[in-house]
């Protein structure tokens, strides 16, 4: 069997190269993305571990973030959808009605 | 056999991923995007985790892309304007890449120092496939964890509502305004 760790890593690489979409990228729709990419990485970890502890509690809770990151990009796009209505827009950095 | 698999759905999942970010086009992310979940279901399959890589095959692959292809082409993904002239996006870029990697060596000395360590469980790879993956993962979301799984219930129906709510458009709140106006 392949070391658990071959897995984390590949899951810590996936997120890390996530981080530095969201950080770096302007498109508010690019970063949405990134961030299911995040729990995708962080899904692998967790199915690792339930794969390699004999445990079927991982894969329980990864299904349950499925059903977080599907709420959470339909409601992510509808704001993205109502702002660029507003500002004809999906630049992070043109979105900055709010800062002070 | 196993190794030669994961290497290579590994390389596939990181390209895809670098592909996310560096396309050019939202069209392009969304669809190395799809291509980084379908790796990922091929790494769940590896790990033993049948019933997850055929959710995430559906969920992700199926539901969210498309969604998020949807959205795209909605509100015409542009090419986004390279920062190159501004001095400001750019430092940020280098600082972000500068903590990222920060986080991928404390994440890798984490891994690497074998802190990592639990106790183990009962659900063997033998006792699982003698009821069946998909048996196993509802028998314990019924039992141990009905909870989280009745509040995700709750959750996406909150997420229907909310998205509906904002979606519509609110002539109301434009003909109230109106009629304070007159």
């Amino acid at each position: 069997m392949i070391p658990s760790s071959y897995y984390l890593a590949l899951s810590a690489i996936i997120f890390v190269i996530a981080v530095v979409g969201v950080l770096v990228r302007r498109n508010a729709i690019v970063i949405l993305m990134c961030i299911e990419m995040m729990m995708g990485a962080a899904g692998l970890a967790f199915v690792t571990f339930s794969r390699y502890l004999n445990s079927l509690d991982g894969q329980v809770v990864v299904f349950l973030v499925m059903a977080v990151a599907a709420a959470e990009v339909a409601v992510g796009l509808g704001i993205i959808v109502s702002i660029f209505r507003h500002k004809e827009t999906t630049d992070v950095d043109e979105i900055n009605l709010l800062k002070w | 056999m196993e190794l030669v698999l994961f290497i290579s759905l590994a390389a596939i999942a990181i390209v895809a991923a670098l592909g996310v970010i560096m396309a050019r086009k939202t069209v392009y992310s969304a669809l190395f995007l799809l291509v980084n979940f379908c790796s990922l279901a091929g790494l769940y399959l590896l790990l033993n985790a049948q019933f997850l890589a055929a959710a995430q095959v559906i969920v992700y692959a199926g539901a969210i892309v498309v969604l998020f292809l949807f959205a795209t082409m909605l509100l015409g993904g542009g090419e986004e304007a390279r920062g190159t002239s501004n001095v400001k996006r750019q430092t940020s870029s280098v600082l972000a890449i500068v903590l990222a990697v920060v986080l991928f060596v404390e994440v890798g000395y984490v891994l690497v120092s074998g802190t990592v360590t639990g106790t183990q469980g009962s659900d063997t790879p033998e006792a699982i496939a003698s009821m069946g993956n998909v048996q196993a993962i509802g028998k314990l979301l019924f039992t141990d964890y009905l909870l989280p799984f009745e509040l995700a219930a709750i959750l996406l129906l909150i997420g229907i509502v909310g998205t509906v709510v904002l979606a519509k458009k609110k002539p109301e709140i434009e003909n109230r305004k109106s009629e304070i106006g007159n």
